[in-house]
C-alpha cells in the first residue's frame, strides 16, 4: 500500500517537472536566437559583427546578386532608402554600401532598423562586419545621414544560391532606449 | 488486461464507515471526493459547452449572408476567439477530466484520488478563470478578439485593454490544468491496486497517463508564453516585438509547442473512452492492446516534434519545413493503427446499437475523415492554398467535434447509468445522435469545398460564390445545437433520479473493468478496501 | 446516347463549373501558374488516396455493422491480435505516406527557387489594405477594398466582386517570373491568391519572398490569409496579369513623383560620402 509519503516525493518530483518546463519556456528565447543565427532562419542576419576568417579568398568563379530593400515600421515618418537598388559580389569579397536616412517626423527620435535576409536559406552565409543595425541610430530633428554596412557573401555558400535580399526595417525604438554612443562610427551626416 | 477482474467485495456496501456526503451547496465547495469532483467538473463543462454553443450560433448566424447580418466585425471576432476558448478550455477539457476524476479510481481499484485537497482546488479554479474571462465581454473595450491563438504583435502591442484579463485567465486554466495532472499522474502511479499492473490498466487510464505527461509538459510552456506576452504589453520587454530585437515567429514556436501537444490532450482521453465502449458492445476484447498502449505514447511522444506545421508560412527554410512535413505524416501511422484496432475488434464481434456504441460509431467514421484531411493539410506544397482557409475549420471541427465531443457524449451515456442506477430514454439518446451526426456533417462537410474554393477563416462578411455552402452550414449548426437540447434534457433528468431504475453491476451485457463489479448506482465510497486482481 | 453524353456534360459541368464569375465553388483551381498547377496535382493526388482510404475502412465497417449485429444471432469470436495484418496496416499506410512526400518534396523545392526573375515586387501589408511597390521601377502605391460600406450593410446591392475588388490592383506582365518580397507595417498579414498558388506570411520587421510565372492574361483575386484585426475580411488583392506591351504602357504612365526625388536625394548622398572619404562609394 503506498503511502502519503511517496505521493509527496512524486508530486515533488513531477512538480520540479513543470517547473522546469517554464523555465525551459523562457530558454527557448535564447536558444531560438541562437539556432536561427547559426543556420539563418527566419532570414535572421547576424545583429553582431561577423569577424572575417584569415585566409578567406575571392571566388571569382562565380557572382551574387545582392538586392537592398528597406521598409519603415507602423509608418515612421522617415526617408529611408539604400544607395544602390543592387550588386554583385565574388563570394570572399567584402563590400560597402550606404542606407540613406533623413528624419521627417518633426522631433528627435532613437531608431532600431532590424535587417532580414531572404531565401532563409541563404541568410547564414551573409555576414557583417559594420553595420548601422548592429546599435540604436540616433536622430536630431530633421537629421540626415548615410550609414553604412560592410558585408560580405562567405565563400562556402552554396552554388544554388544567385540572389540574395538584404531588407531593413526601421523601427521607433524609443520605449526601448539603450546605453550607447550617440554617433555611431561611419555614419556621415548631410 | 481489465478482463481479469476478481469479484471484489461490493466495497461501498460493507465498509461505509462515512456518513452520506453533505448536504447544500457546502458538500460542493468543500468536497473532495473524486466522484463529486468528476460531477462537478461534467457538469461545468455542459454549461460551457451552451455557452460556447450559443457564442457559434451568433457567428454562424452573421455568416449566414455575405455581407452583415448581425454583427460588427468587432464582435465577430471577439465570438471566434471566446468561442474557441471556451470550447477548448472550458468545453473538452474539463469533460475529460471530469472523466478522469470518476473513473480512474474506480478503473484501478483506488478509493479517491491521490491528492484529494489539491483535486478541489484544481477544479474551484476553473469557474473563477471562466467568469475572469467571460466578464471582458461586459466591459467597455473589446473582449479578446485576436482568434484563440492570439499570435502577437496582435495580441500583444495591438490588443485590447481586456487582453490582460484574459491572460490571467489562462494562467488560472494552466494551473487547473497542471494541477489536475499531477494528481492523476501520481494516482495512476501510487494506487493501483495489487495485481493492476501498467500492462493490465484499461486504455482509458493509459490515455490519461499520456495525457497527464502532456499536461505536465506544455502547460508550463503557455505559462511562460502568455507571461511573455504581459511582460512585452506592460514592462518594456520585446520577446515579441522586432523593434526591440524581438520576434512575431518567436511567439508563434513558443505557441504552437503547447498547441500541438494540446490537440492531442484534447484527443488521447477521448481514444480512451472509445476504447473501453467499443468493445463492451461488440462484446469482444479490445483487438491490440498492447499495440493500443504503444500507439497511444507514440503519438503523445511524436506530438512534440511537430509544432511547425502550424507555420509552414512563415517563411521558414526548405529543410525545415521538409522536416516537420516528415514527421506530421509520420503520426498518421499510430492514429491509423489505432482506428484498425477499433476496426478490427468491431468485426466479427457481437454488435448492438445502443446511444454509446452509437456515438462510438460516428467518431470512428468521422474522426477518419478529419485525420485524412489533416494528412492533406500535411503536405506542404498544398498546406500553401489550405492554410487560413475554411478547409483549416472543417478540419479542426471533424476531430474536435465528431472526434473529442462524441468520445464525451459516448462516455456520458455509458457510464452515467452505473453512477445513477438510471437508464437513459434510448430514444431521447437516438435523437440526439441523429440529429448530432446530421447537424455536424451539414455544418462542416461544405467548410472543406469553401476552403479549396478560397474562403478565408476568421472573417465576418464573404465573398457572394460562397454564399451556398455558408447558408447549408448555418442550418446545420442550428441542428446540431437542437439536438444538444436532447442531451441536456438526459442528462438533467438522470441527476433528479428519472428514468427507469437499473440495478445490475453490469449495465451493459459487454462491459468489463473493476468499475462494473460495483454496485450500481455507485456508492459514494468505493475501494476503500482495495479489490485482489489477477 | 448522344441525350446521355448532354446530361452527363451538363452534369458535370455543374460539378465543375468555371463560371463566368468565378472558379469551382467546390475545388481549389488549377490556377495559371506552374506552381499552382503542381500544387494543385499534388491535392488531388492526395485526395484521391484519401478516398480510396476511406472506403476500405468505411466498407469493412459497414460490413462488420450489417453481418455481426447481435440481432441476427451473431456470437462474437475471441481473437485479439494477428501479427501479419497488424504489420500490414503498419507498413502500407507508411508506404502510402512516403509516396505523397516524395512528389511533396519536389514541388516545395520548386516553390523555393526565387531566382532569375525579370520583375520584382515588394508588399506590405498595413490594417487593413497592402501596398505594392515596384522597387526597380520606382512604383508604389496603396491597393484599398473598393466595395462600399453601403454594400457591406446592404443598403446597397452588392456587385459580383464584393469583397473581392479593389481600387488600385497589382498589375504585372504575363510569362515573367516575378518574385515577391513581402513584409508587414504592423500586424502579421498573409497575401494569398489561390489561381497562383501563392500564399506568404507578411511580418513585420522581416521579410518573405515567393514567386509565381502568370502564364494567362487575366484578373486573379484573392484575400488576406491571417487574422489582423477588425477588418481582416476587407483587404483583398487583385492581380492583373497582362501582355508586356501594355505592362510597359502602365509602367510609364505610374512613375511616381517619389522615385524622381529618391534620384537626386542619392546623388546627394553619394557626393557627401565622397567628400568625406575622398574615394568612390563602393570601395573599401
Amino acid at each position: 500500500m503506498t503511502t502519503k509519503k511517496s505521493h509527496k516525493r512524486l508530486t515533488l518530483i513531477l512538480g520540479c517537472g513543470v517547473l522546469f518546463m517554464f523555465g525551459f519556456c523562457y530558454m527557448l528565447i535564447p536558444l531560438y536566437e541562437l539556432v536561427c543565427k547559426k543556420e539563418g532562419i527566419n532570414g535572421k542576419g547576424a545583429s553582431s559583427a561577423a569577424v572575417i576568417q584569415s585566409g578567406m579568398t575571392v571566388d571569382h568563379s562565380r557572382v551574387i546578386k545582392v538586392d537592398f530593400s528597406t521598409s519603415l515600421h507602423a509608418n515612421l515618418k522617415f526617408k529611408f532608402i539604400p544607395l544602390e537598388r543592387h550588386i554583385t559580389i565574388h563570394p570572399g569579397e567584402t563590400k560597402l554600401i550606404y542606407f540613406y536616412a533623413e528624419n521627417q517626423t518633426g522631433h528627435e527620435i532613437t531608431a532600431q532598423a532590424v535587417p532580414s535576409i531572404t531565401p532563409s536559406d541563404a541568410a547564414k552565409y551573409l555576414k557583417k562586419t559594420q553595420c548601422f543595425c548592429f546599435t540604436q541610430q540616433y536622430f536630431f530633428k530633421k537629421e540626415k545621414a548615410d550609414m553604412p554596412v560592410y558585408f560580405f557573401i562567405d565563400p562556402s555558400v552554396p552554388k544554388e544560391i544567385k540572389e540574395i535580399t538584404l531588407s531593413y526595417t526601421l523601427f521607433d525604438a524609443s520605449a526601448f532606449p539603450k546605453k550607447q554612443a550617440r554617433v555611431t562610427q561611419g555614419r556621415i551626416d548631410l | 488486461m481489465s478482463e481479469a477482474i476478481h469479484h471484489a467485495h461490493h466495497s461501498g456496501a460493507h465498509d461505509d464507515h462515512h456518513h452520506g456526503p453533505e448536504k447544500g451547496f457546502k458538500r460542493w465547495l468543500f468536497t473532495t471526493n473524486h466522484k463529486d469532483i468528476g460531477t462537478l467538473y461534467l457538469v461545468f463543462s455542459l454549461i460551457m459547452l451552451f455557452v460556447a454553443g450559443f457564442m457559434a450560433l451568433l457567428i454562424r448566424i452573421e455568416l449566414f449572408e455575405p455581407g452583415k447580418v448581425l454583427l460588427s466585425p468587432e464582435t465577430f471576432n471577439q465570438m471566434t476567439t471566446m468561442h474557441g476558448l471556451i470550447m477548448v478550455f472550458g468545453v473538452i477539457m474539463p469533460a475529460l477530466a471530469g472523466f478522469a476524476n470518476w473513473l480512474i479510481p474506480m478503473m484501478i481499484g483506488a478509493p479517491d484520488m491521490a491528492l484529494p485537497r489539491l483535486n478541489n482546488w484544481s477544479f474551484w479554479l476553473l469557474p473563477f478563470a471562466f467568469s475572469m474571462l467571460l466578464s471582458t465581454l461586459f466591459m467597455s473595450g473589446p473582449s479578446p478578439d485576436f482568434g484563440w491563438t492570439f499570435y502577437a504583435p496582435l495580441s500583444t502591442t495591438y490588443g485590447p485593454q481586456s487582453t490582460d484579463f484574459f491572460i490571467f485567465s489562462i494562467h488560472m486554466m494552466g494551473a487547473s490544468s497542471i494541477l489536475a495532472s499531477l494528481n492523476i499522474v501520481v494516482t495512476i502511479f501510487n494506487m493501483r491496486a495489487p495485481g493492476m499492473h501498467f500492462m493490465k490498466m484499461p486504455l482509458f487510464v493509459w490515455a490519461w497517463l499520456s495525457t497527464g505527461f502532456l499536461l505536465l509538459a506544455v502547460m508550463p510552456v503557455l505559462a511562460g508564453c502568455v507571461t511573455m506576452m504581459l511582460m512585452d504589453r506592460h514592462f518594456h520587454t520585446s520577446f515579441f516585438n522586432a523593434a526591440g530585437g524581438g520576434d512575431p515567429v518567436l511567439f508563434q514556436h513558443v505557441f504552437w509547442f503547447f498547441g500541438h501537444p494540446e490537440v492531442y490532450i484534447l484527443i488521447l482521453p477521448g481514444f480512451g473512452i472509445i476504447s473501453e465502449v467499443i468493445p463492451a458492445f461488440s462484446r469482444k476484447k479490445l483487438f491490440g492492446y498492447a499495440a493500443m498502449v504503444y500507439a497511444t505514447a507514440g503519438i503523445a511522444i511524436v506530438g512534440f516534434v511537430v509544432w511547425m506545421h502550424h507555420m509552414f508560412t512563415t517563411g521558414a527554410p526548405y529543410f525545415a519545413q521538409l522536416y516537420f512535413m516528415y514527421a506530421t505524416m509520420l503520426v498518421a501511422v499510430p492514429t491509423g493503427i489505432k482506428v484498425f484496432n477499433w476496426l478490427a475488434t468491431i468485426f466479427k464481434g457481437s454488435i448492438t446499437f445502443e446511444t454509446p456504441m452509437l456515438f462510438a460509431l460516428g467518431f470512428l467514421v468521422m474522426f477518419t475523415i478529419g485525420g485524412l484531411s489533416g494528412v492533406m493539410l500535411s503536405l506542404v506544397p498544398a498546406d500553401y492554398q489550405y492554410r487560413g482557409s475554411y478547409f483549416v475549420v472543417a478540419h479542426f471541427h471533424y476531430v474536435l467535434v465528431t472526434g473529442s465531443l462524441f468520445t464525451i457524449f459516448a462516455g456520458v451515456y455509458y457510464w452515467l447509468p452505473k453512477w445513477t442506477g438510471r437508464m437513459y430514454s434510448e430514444t431521447l439518446g437516438q435523437f440526439h445522435f441523429w440529429l448530432s451526426v446530421i447537424g455536424m456533417n451539414l455544418t462542416f462537410f461544405p467548410m472543406h469545398f469553401l476552403g479549396l474554393a478560397g474562403m478565408p477563416r476568421r472573417i465576418p462578411d464573404y465573398a457572394i460564390q460562397f454564399t451556398d455552402f455558408n447558408q447549408i452550414a448555418t442550418i446545420g449548426a442550428f441542428i446540431f445545437a437542437i439536438g444538444q437540447l436532447f442531451f441536456l434534457y438526459v442528462v438533467i433528468q438522470a441527476c433528479r433520479h428519472k428514468g427507469k431504475r437499473v440495478v445490475e453491476d453490469k449495465v451493459w451485457e459487454g462491459a468489463h473493468g473493476l468499475e462494473w463489479t460495483l454496485p450500481t448506482p455507485v456508492p459514494y465510497h468505493t475501494f476503500e478496501t482495495a479489490p485482489v486482481v489477477h | 446516347m448522344r441525350f446521355m453524353s448532354k446530361i452527363v456534360i451538363l452534369l458535370s459541368s455543374l460539378f465543375f463549373a468555371a463560371s463566368a464569375y468565378a472558379d469551382s465553388i467546390w475545388n481549389m483551381p488549377a490556377g495559371v501558374t506552374p506552381i499552382s498547377r503542381e500544387v494543385y496535382n499534388l491535392h488531388m493526388a492526395c485526395f484521391y488516396v484519401c478516398c480510396v482510404i476511406a472506403a476500405i475502412v468505411f466498407s469493412v465497417l459497414i460490413f462488420s455493422l450489417i453481418k455481426y449485429r447481435k440481432s441476427k444471432g451473431a456470437k462474437a469470436a475471441h481473437f485479439h491480435e494477428h501479427l501479419s495484418v497488424e504489420i500490414a496496416w503498419t507498413v502500407v499506410p507508411l508506404l502510402i505516406l512516403v509516396a505523397l512526400a516524395i512528389p511533396a518534396t519536389i514541388v516545395l523545392k520548386q516553390i523555393h527557387n526565387t531566382d532569375e526573375s525579370q520583375l520584382t515586387i515588394k508588399v506590405t501589408g498595413y490594417q487593413w489594405k497592402w501596398k505594392y511597390e515596384y522597387l526597380d521601377q520606382g512604383i508604389s502605391y496603396f491597393s484599398n477594398l473598393a466595395s462600399t460600406q453601403k454594400q457591406i450593410n446592404g443598403d446597397m446591392p452588392k456587385n459580383p466582386w464584393f469583397l473581392l475588388e479593389v481600387d488600385n490592383p497589382l498589375v504585372v506582365p504575363v510569362n515573367t517570373k516575378v518574385k515577391i518580397l513581402v513584409t508587414s507595417d504592423d500586424v502579421v498579414h498573409d497575401w494569398w491568391v489561390p489561381s497562383l498558388g501563392v500564399k506568404q506570411d507578411a511580418i513585420p520587421g522581416f521579410i518573405n519572398e515567393n514567386w509565381f510565372l502568370i502564364t494567362r492574361v487575366g484578373t486573379y483575386r484573392g484575400q488576406c490569409g491571417e487574422l489582423c484585426g477588425v477588418n481582416h475580411a476587407f483587404m483583398p488583392i487583385v492581380v492583373k496579369a497582362v501582355s508586356q506591351n501594355e505592362f510597359n504602357q502602365w509602367l510609364s504612365m505610374h512613375r511616381t513623383v517619389g522615385y524622381r526625388n529618391n534620384t537626386h536625394t542619392i546623388a546627394r548622398a553619394k557626393a557627401a560620402i565622397k567628400k568625406v572619404t575622398k574615394k568612390g562609394v563602393e570601395s573599401l
